[in-house]
């Protein structure tokens, strides 16, 4: 597991992984947001948390379909299937190599981007635990929407569609955390609500997208 | 090592070989045959255990079994020893070197697998092999894009391992000069569509 973790970080970092792309996607985002929305910095602070959370969900997504797609490519999906590693282990290492690649990266870059969008100065520490907290999710989530996709081509923009429901949840309490922390209000029945999330997301879905991959790869 | 009781095999939810029997003893080699789409692929990816058959059995131990299908499963942008040692690492074992020194890939260590050349690939491939460790190798096609040289190469390694007690299930329209027996699969061809389960059977 910790082998094909190590392997999947190499790649990423190599020519063509990809990594950075999520995190530069999040940036323009992120900057785009002013001139959309206009200058107005009481708005700006008021939408910032919302906004983070959203341009953060939406580079999970772009390095999605890479997780199980070039593999099924090349043909290192059924080596791995019939490898010594289960392929819950495979799943859990694919989810944990996309969260140190994406997940990561975001929740260390939000709070300065949180100042391009004027963040009040109390949200700063909340919306990084909530991004610390709910990524972990959106990486093992995708994983499972990855794994369903596995063996259609282009499936990039399905996957969407698929994964975009299932991050509600995360999204709805993530963010909340982040409004209400920036709002100097109680902040902790969200924030345990996004802890079960990811926790309940990250003990059972491992195992979901193994069975899932299973019956793909036949 | 490897025995295949009455096994029913299906491609795409339909049957395409039927009955298939044979047993592969430690030292022994077997090379299945048949024309394009009479289900080699299908019988050798059942054997390796990535789809279920639909009636019969593999008797074997699934550890024992190493696979090799049509792509190398190589990373681009990784060296020819990154990629080998990934498999090394996963498979438990430390038989590297020698493994590159079999396939006569030392030169190519450091290359990125992307610069090979396709016989190269497939060499590099093989070699994954070695580096399993595990005695019953199901190889699809494994000399596809190899140059005589190189499959002399092949057969020599496979000799080798059979030698060693290992046992090799093959589908290869090439002579590689072993003493090896020869299955066709064309007897066993699915006549009919045996539905032994509920209706729902054709989408699972």
């Amino acid at each position: 597991m910790i082998a094909l973790l190590i392997r999947d970080l190499k790649l990423s970092v190599r020519a063509g992984g990809g990594f950075g792309l999520g995190l530069a996607f999040f940036l323009i985002v992120t900057v785009l947001v002013p001139f959309g929305v206009g200058p107005e910095s009481g708005l700006l602070g008021k939408i910032a948390p919302g906004v983070l959370w959203l341009g953060a969900l939406l580079s999970c997504l772009l390095s999605l379909d890479r997780i199980f797609a070039l593999d099924w490519e090349d043909g290192s999906l059924d080596l791995l299937a019939t490898s010594p590693l289960p392929l819950e282990g495979v799943a859990a290492a694919k989810a944990m190599a996309h969260w140190l690649t994406t997940g990561l990266p975001l929740t260390l870059a939000a709070p300065f981007l949180g100042i391009l969008l004027n963040l009040p100065q109390s949200g700063f520490g909340w919306l990084t635990l909530s991004l610390a907290i709910g990524t972990p999710a959106l990486s093992v989530i995708g994983t499972f929407a990855a794994a369903l996709i596995v063996g259609v081509k282009r499936g990039g923009l399905l996957l969407s569609i698929l994964v975009l429901p299932l991050y509600v949840p995360t999204l709805i309490f993530g963010a909340e955390v982040a409004r209400r922390g920036s709002a100097g209000m109680e902040v902790l029945p969200p924030v345990l609500l996004l802890a079960g999330i990811s926790l309940g997301a990250v003990a059972i879905l491992p195992f979901v997208s193994a069975l899932v991959l299973r019956i793909n790869l036949r | 090592m490897l025995k295949v009781d009455e096994l029913t095999v299906a491609r795409g939810g339909r049957p395409i070989l039927q009955n298939v029997s044979f047993e592969l003893k430690a030292g022994q080699a077997l090379v299945v045959r048949g024309p394009n789409g009479s289900g080699k692929t299908t019988l050798l990816r059942t054997i390796a255990g990535l789809q279920p058959a639909i009636s019969g059995q593999v008797l074997c131990d699934e550890e024992a079994i190493a696979y090799a299908a049509h792509s190398d499963g190589l990373k681009a942008n990784l060296t020819v020893a990154e990629n080998l040692s990934f498999w090394a690492e996963v498979f438990g074992t430390a038989q590297m070197d020698q493994a590159l020194a079999q396939f006569n890939l030392n030169d190519l260590q450091d290359r990125p697998a992307n610069t090979l050349s396709a016989g190269q690939k497939r060499r590099l491939g093989l070699a994954r092999l070695l580096v399993t460790a595990r005695p019953v190798w199901v190889l699809d096609e494994p000399t596809v894009s190899l140059d005589a040289a190189s499959v002399d190469l092949f057969a020599s390694v496979v000799q080798a391992h059979l030698a060693a007690g290992g046992a090799a299930l093959m589908a290869t329209h090439i002579d590689l000069g072993l003493e090896a027996k020869v299955f066709d699969v064309a007897p066993y061809k699915a006549s009919m569509i045996p539905r032994s389960g509920g209706f729902d059977e054709g989408f699972l």
